[in-house]
């Protein structure tokens, strides 16, 4: 009985379920108070780790606070993401 | 020795004067010697919402700069025995008093009142700091509404950060129905998101539109749901354990039908 209502509806968010959602995605980002310096902090130290290892382009890499889909794809959560391309592998990280 | 409570939100229009008004009439209500105190100057409105804005001879910067005693600046309401209020000024701004002052100005108060609620104007800025200067406690009040929740959060932040521990949420307005039928967040989403206490519950009420333009609070009026969501709050704010007001009062006949017969309304 209850599976077919939810069938009914076509699995539509309610107003209420986008509201909770959309609140916890800003409450994130005001939580953690992700100013431009913070996220330059997070990036110079990346780039000590990974240059231990990999040559990478400093220049063109990129990291950002953003939102994705979770795993079952049910929910939007908060992501990390960074791209850093790499130039080469360096001889101690083989 | 009396209690400081803030009552703040960060957002405005969310119910913060209305709340102060009403929980401080029930307290007095209850036999408690009350005062309030606007410290919204510039945009005072605690006065009107209680009805006694025809009585304001001294205000909040008069005492702050000595142009009168404090006894001379606290209006009696005479409909409740033992509630005064300190109204704010009108023709001057946040800056005109100052945190330091606050603190003096409510630990004066301490001594001859049970509560003192200060009524916060709506921001984050010099207002806000004055307000919870002197604070014992924080109430804080939002609707179940992604920007009043949001700004809750943030108003909760500052409290911890200047050492008001363990504030409490107070949510207005809030519509059963819509909750029901998944138009609007529940409490539980709210506390779920927030996870601070709650202090009460307040139903969205016609009669609370109806009592500020009369300038009685809602607490009076035993016909309003509302009003017994602040007798409530008055009664836990003194230490009773009261369980939440039962929003679903106000549900229809057919309903209450669906209910009678066991049939769960979708």
């Amino acid at each position: 009985m209850l599976d077919l209502f939810k069938l009914l509806r076509f699995k539509k968010e309610t107003p209420r379920d986008v509201a909770k959602e959309r609140l916890k995605l800003v409450l994130i980002h005001d939580r953690s108070n992700v100013s431009p310096q913070f996220l330059e902090m997070v990036k110079s130290e990346i780039i000590k780790v990974i240059q231990n290892y990999m040559e990478i382009d400093e220049d063109t890499l990129d990291i950002q606070l953003t939102k994705t889909s979770s795993d079952d794809g049910e929910r939007v959560v908060p992501a990390l993401v960074a791209n850093i391309p790499i130039k080469g592998m360096k001889n101690a990280g083989r | 020795m009396g209690e400081v409570i803030v009552i703040t939100s960060g957002k405005g229009g969310v119910g913060k004067t209305t709340t102060t008004a009403n929980i401080g009439a029930g307290l007095a209500l209850l036999g408690k010697k009350v005062v309030l105190i606007d410290t919204d100057i510039g945009l005072r409105n605690l006065d009107v919402v209680m009805g006694l804005e025809n009585r304001i001879v001294y205000d909040i910067v008069d005492v702050m700069e000595g142009a009168c005693r404090l006894k001379q600046a606290l209006i009696k309401d005479k409909r409740y025995e033992g509630l005064y209020l300190l109204p704010a000024a009108q023709t001057r701004d946040k800056n005109s008093i100052t945190p330091p002052q606050m603190v003096k100005l409510c630990d004066e108060l301490r001594r001859e009142f049970d509560y003192i609620l200060v009524d916060c104007p709506a921001g984050i800025e010099q207002g806000f700091k004055n307000a919870i200067a002197g604070a014992d406690r924080a109430f804080v009040v939002t609707t179940p509404e992604v920007s009043a929740v949001r700004d809750a959060d943030r108003i909760i932040g500052l409290l911890e950060a200047n050492e008001i521990r363990s504030p409490k949420l107070l949510i207005n307005r809030v519509r059963q129905d819509m909750v029901k039928r998944g138009d609007m967040m529940s409490i539980e989403d709210i506390i779920d998101i927030l996870a601070i206490d709650l202090i009460g519950v307040v139903p969205d009420d016609e009669n609370i539109i109806i009592s500020t333009n009369r300038g009685e609070p809602a607490v009076t009026d035993n016909k309003s749901q509302a009003g017994q969501a602040y007798r409530n709050i008055t009664k836990r704010v003194m230490g009773e354990t009261v369980p939440l007001l039962d929003l679903n009062g106000s549900e229809g006949l057919l309903s209450k039908m669906k209910k009678l017969f066991g049939i769960k309304p979708a």
